[in-house]
């Protein structure tokens, strides 16, 4: 069963949520798919680390065989090709390495080379298997890398917690596109909610059975619950605004493996979460 | 000489558009002759690269000079493959901007920006 966390801002405790609820469960995956600022591995500590270089492909000409004809930068929709002086210019971070370039060049005077733009790590800490995926800085697309981690998920281990991206982009589209179902975080403010409603609009367009874990809850209103109630939809549980929660969270530790009573509270949302995944592979069956 | 700018619309009147890769049409002008074309920019609406595919219409009419408020990193990128100079325009009027340059009081355009392309799209 792979779940994802998500939320529309950072901040929200994406991370807090995946990293517990992975650590609570008996046996689990935990999975990064915040590559421009992975941050699950910091709780983790994950060890026997193996890392895998993640490439793009990107196109390189041979000028010997290339006249001109400039097919391939007709073709690009993304402008990645000039040809200037009578050279082929290709503009790397440009180039969304379709390969449609080297398909159409009829000299076939265009390659396709590796370009590395970072890295997936696996490794493990205690029942979890943390699988996390690293951009390089300066790279403009993390897809490539969370295609690279979702593809090959082992299925023999229980639950995998994709802990995504912030926002509703094609980043976050990509770490969710599999998932069976959908668990967003929220805060309880005007603001919250305004995030909470980009997620949820994302989400209930790919159709997918989803819930909300309300964070930071203070006694009095909680805007974020109320546009819950108003939509319809299921509150899965409530983490409170607790300085020994937050303490323990800045300190890089995990809290269901230091305190009991956060165990407890992150043991129920897991059966709460548990519960309704089977029941939405049920509908949806 | 011949010679680009990035226009609002296409007449001597109009403004100089503030893009260069995204502005909706070039004028391209013969200061000698005074003639004047417009061309319509057909990278100002691709989903990226504008900058790029907009400098390569520019290079493509072999004009001698771009005038222009500013530009792109990958523009001044292909501009800078050519012999083609670059100078910033002082307003948005086109023929004050034509006047300065035939006075020779354009300075070169040396501000690249580094582009405003929407990746993070959060």
């Amino acid at each position: 069963m792979k779940i994802a966390v998500l939320s529309g801002k950072g901040g929200t405790g994406k991370t807090l949520v995946s990293v517990n609820l992975a650590a609570v469960a008996k046996e689990s995956i935990y999975i990064d798919c915040d590559v421009e600022e992975p941050n699950g591995y910091f709780f983790f500590k994950p060890k026997d680390i193996k890392s895998e270089n993640i490439s793009i492909k990107i196109p390189y000409v041979d000028e010997t065989i290339c006249n001109g004809c400039r097919k391939c930068g007709d073709f690009c929709k993304f402008n990645a090709l000039a040809y200037i002086n009578s050279k082929l210019l290709v503009f790397d971070e440009v180039c969304h390495s379709c390969g449609g370039c080297v398909l159409i060049c009829p000299e076939k005077a265009l390659k396709e080379k590796p370009k590395f733009i970072g890295a997936v790590q696996r490794g493990v800490s205690e029942n979890v298997t943390v699988i996390t995926g690293m951009l390089n800085t300066g790279e403009a697309s993390g897809i490539p890398i969370i295609k690279n981690i979702l593809e090959d998920i082992p299925t023999d281990k229980g639950f995998a917690f994709i802990d995504c991206p912030p926002g509703s982009a094609c980043i976050v589209m990509e770490s969710i596109k599999d998932a069976d179902f959908c668990i967003f975080v929220a805060e309880p403010t005007l603001f919250g909610v305004h995030n909470l409603n980009m997620v949820y609009n994302l989400v209930t367009l790919f159709n997918k059975p989803h819930g909300v874990v309300l964070n930071k809850c203070l006694k009095g209103e909680n805007p974020a619950e109320e546009f819950c109630q108003e939509k319809g939809i299921q509150i899965l549980g409530k983490i409170p605004y607790d300085k020994e929660l937050g303490t323990l969270n800045s300190d890089a530790l995990i809290s269901v493996r230091e305190n009991k009573k956060y165990h407890e509270l992150f043991f129920d949302l897991l059966q709460t979460v548990t519960k309704e995944v089977e029941h939405a592979a049920v509908t949806n069956s | 000489m011949i010679i680009a700018m990035p226009v609002d619309e296409q007449s001597m009147e109009t403004t100089v558009c503030q893009s260069f890769g995204r502005t909706p049409y070039f004028l391209i002008y013969d200061t000698e002759s005074m003639e004047s074309v417009f061309l319509n920019n057909s990278g100002a609406a691709s989903q990226g690269g504008a900058g790029i595919k907009a400098a390569q219409t520019i290079v493509d009419h072999k004009v001698s000079a771009l005038l222009t408020p500013r530009c792109g990193e990958n523009a001044a990128e292909v501009i800078n493959a050519t012999n083609i100079k670059m100078y910033k325009t002082i307003n948005d009027s086109i023929k004050d901007n034509i006047d300065a340059l035939n006075n020779g009081q354009l300075s070169l355009l040396d501000e690249i920006h580094p582009g405003l392309h929407d990746h993070a799209a959060i």
